[in-house]
């Protein structure tokens, strides 16, 4: 059976400033897959992660990009989210006196509305967030504080987590959420991913480290440089990055010919 | 596509929601001040000699004085001789059911029910209308425990004793220029008074509105806790849309005896001028309280959101041993609004106590300053104050100033100073959006997240009132 992809880039130009950054993206992430975006520093990994969520620091050039066959980059960065977009920062901002739990349940009632669906109560809504606490391990204080306020690099990449897994996205991008992580802290989020794959979303993984994928197994593995997927493969190839390291990709462009 | 920023700077269009006027036939005195029109005020109220007499002693002492510029607020010379000093409904009502229909309505609309059967519960609200106090409700229950809650000039008349030794006790008439003017022509207001040991089971509440057209509004309030009294009181206030400003300056006394708590709570919202910065409330207004007795509590809370020029700073004087003094602020200017608004916390007793926090929010082309003074005098020994000023801004054309000034003469006095500012981040905002949240949603809620440590203080029906008015205030100014 002939699934529609949940998204679809073709031929992605981006700029900032005036400097292209993305420079012909293609990229189908169907349900139940999750691709990994690895790449050397500046190659254009985070931008496309935020260009896809909408931020508005980014100027879109050229090509295209849908989400389940509709304009994803005509929306604006809310209606992505409603749409079932979640990026989950490489950097959480922090939302001083911003209650968590208020937070999340004011994101969640935002996509139940869209979709026509009831605004949970505070009851209902106190449940679902108990059952994914539970799945995640994650503890009961976390709501009664303000959002990402004072927390340590690793609660605020848990808290992301926490987020997605609250949220259901159908599309889940993960901007680096290794960076900065210790193992055991890597381990937890890892984990909390695993447990949020399923058959019907999909995930990308903007990645510079392949150790993220010791955890997380990817379906495919793209290597992003210059602004261009120059090498597409299984799990395999993030192993193949590790033992050559990136120069080694940067040999490989300059062969296919998007070198600088 | 704009950038955030752009949105940011978008400044608000969202409207004054209480602009309406209503015609409603009203008796003015003809614009200008000179000892006649005192005379007039004093006369239409039926006040007693001694009374007129205060008054003169306050204008012939205004007369003299100059109208301060220390202030950070600029404003074009105001006309004194052409102002309306006093209007009131024609109609004079003697108990709730006789009050003018036209009136009742206006009330109902503002969302202030002046019937009793559907007035708020817990709360006893005095309407005060131009310069008149139009109804109280829930006198008579209030009566039972002893507590008097009336128009000032009902006090005048019923209870001159109180008033004459409590008047200008606190804000004598020489203690600033606003102050002195509002001595000669204050028109009506709200009288509190708290017998000893009594809690007052309700809110009490004063509605402030001005309708008529170029007219002063110069009302005073004076509130009285004896001896183990508590008491808390609510004010709010609104204005129609008018081209001209108009001028509010009115005084506020509270007088809090051995172990007595007043907790006054003030939700501002005169009209703030259109958004070129045309017309709009001169809100200026002098407010102070006195701790009198040991152990006594004098509590400030504010939003004020309206207003073309806030000018306020309301104070606590601590003279008795233990008392505390506490100020919470939210001040917000968006379009051409500016606000100096703070406080003083004058240290005389022993082991007094304060706590000053302020949060001030500017969007559009607004300007926030916080004033404040701490004082701790020469016998105030193990005084002790905290203070917290933050500023938020919203947009990159408005200003946000702190000026805090402190004034200590006893070595044991402990003195805590905590400021900060910041922007509403386009990353803030992203963040919301991100996850599904609005531009406009995500501006109130940071914004009142910022504000959270004041709007506790705030009895919890007006909390979750300052906090939509929050949101509509600033309404517009992202998106």
């Amino acid at each position: 059976m002939s699934q529609q992809p949940i998204l679809e880039i073709r031929d992605l130009r981006a700029s900032v400033e005036g400097k292209e950054i993305l420079k012909g993206i293609n990229l189908t992430v169907n349900p139940g897959e999750v691709h990994a975006i690895m790449g050397p520093n500046g190659s254009g990994k985070s931008t496309l992660a935020q260009v896809l969520a909408g931020h508005k620091a980014y100027e879109v050039t050229g090509g295209e990009a849908l989400l389940h066959g509709n304009d994803l980059l005509e929306m604006d960065p809310e209606e992505r989210a409603r749409e079932g977009v979640f990026l989950a920062f490489q950097y959480p901002v922090e939302l001083p006196g911003v209650n968590s739990t208020y937070f999340l349940k004011a994101a969640v009632n935002a996509v139940r509305k869209h979709r026509g669906e009831e605004e949970l109560d505070a009851a209902d809504f106190l449940a679902l967030v108990r059952q994914k606490m539970k799945v995640l391990d994650v503890g009961e204080a976390l709501l009664k504080r303000s959002v990402n306020e004072g927390f340590s690099g690793g609660e605020k990449k848990r808290n992301e987590i926490f987020q997605m897994a609250v949220l259901e996205p159908t599309l889940a991008i993960l901007d680096e959420t290794d960076s900065g992580l210790d193992i055991d802290a890597l381990r937890v989020v890892a984990d909390g991913v695993n447990k949020l794959r399923g058959s019907e979303n999909g995930m990308v993984l903007v990645t510079h480290y392949q150790r993220l994928l010791e955890y997380i197994v990817p379906d495919v593995v793209h290597v992003l440089y210059n602004g261009r997927i120059i090498k597409s493969g299984g799990k395999e190839l993030a192993l193949e990055l590790e033992e050559h390291g990136y120069d080694w990709v940067k040999e490989h462009a300059e062969e296919v010919g998007v070198g600088q | 596509m704009s950038t955030d920023l752009e949105t940011i700077q978008h400044v608000t269009e969202s409207e004054y929601k209480y602009g309406f006027a209503t015609d409603i036939d009203t008796e003015a005195v003809p614009p200008g001040l000179n000892e006649d029109v005192v005379r007039l005020i004093s006369a239409k109220k039926g006040e007693p000699e001694w009374l007129l007499q205060w008054r003169l002693k306050a204008f012939r002492h205004w007369q003299k004085m100059e109208e301060p510029t220390w202030h950070n607020v600029h404003y074009p010379p105001i006309d004194y001789q052409s102002i309306i000093y006093f209007a009131a409904p024609k109609k004079k009502a003697k108990s709730l059911d006789e009050v003018d229909p036209e009136l009742l309505e206006m009330y109902e609309k503002l969302g202030i029910p002046l019937n009793e059967r559907e007035a708020l519960a817990g709360v006893a609200v005095d309407a005060v209308l131009d310069s008149m106090s139009v109804a109280t409700t829930y006198k008579d229950k209030l009566a039972e425990k002893g507590i008097i809650f009336c128009s000032f000039s009902e006090a005048v008349r019923e209870h001159p004793e109180l008033v004459r030794q409590y008047l200008g006790s606190v804000v004598p008439h020489t203690d600033n220029y606003f102050a002195a003017l509002n001595s000669a022509v204050f028109s009506d207001g709200s009288f509190v008074f708290i017998p000893k040991g009594v809690r007052c089971p309700m809110e009490l509440s004063t509605y402030f509105r001005i309708n008529a057209q170029n007219t002063g509004q110069f009302e005073r309030t004076l509130i009285v806790a004896e001896d183990g009294a508590y008491v808390s009181y609510l004010e709010g206030c609104t204005a129609p849309m008018r081209d001209e400003n108009q001028l509010h300056a009115a005084v506020v006394e509270l007088v809090a005896m051995e172990r007595a708590t007043i907790k006054y709570s003030t939700v501002q919202n005169w009209y703030p001028g259109d958004k070129e910065g045309r017309g709009g409330i001169y809100n200026f207004v002098t407010k102070r309280g006195i701790c009198a007795g040991r152990a006594s509590k004098i509590s400030w809370t504010q939003v004020e959101t309206g207003s073309a020029i806030t000018w306020k700073y309301p104070s606590c004087i601590l003279k008795g041993d233990d008392s505390i003094g506490e100020f919470y602020s939210v001040a917000v200017t968006k379009n051409y609004q500016q606000a100096d608004t703070g406080t003083k916390m004058i240290h005389i007793g022993k082991n007094t106590r304060s706590t000053i926090v302020s949060k001030g929010i500017s969007a559009g082309f607004g300007q926030n300053t916080y004033r404040g003074q701490v004082k701790v005098a020469k016998g105030a020994d193990n005084a002790r104050n905290y203070s917290q000023c933050d500023s938020m801004l919203i947009g990159d054309r408005c200003g946000a100033h702190t000026f805090p000034y402190l004034e200590v003469s006893n070595p044991t006095a402990q003195l805590e100073h905590e400021a900060s500012t910041s922007k509403i981040g386009e990353d803030q905002i992203f963040y919301c959006n991100q996850r599904g949240i609005s531009t406009e949603d995500a501006v109130s809620m940071i914004v009142n997240g910022f504000c959270k440590e004041v709007f506790r203080e705030l009895p919890m029906e007006f909390a979750v009132e300052a906090q939509k008015l929050l949101a509509v205030s600033l309404e517009g100014s992202v998106g």
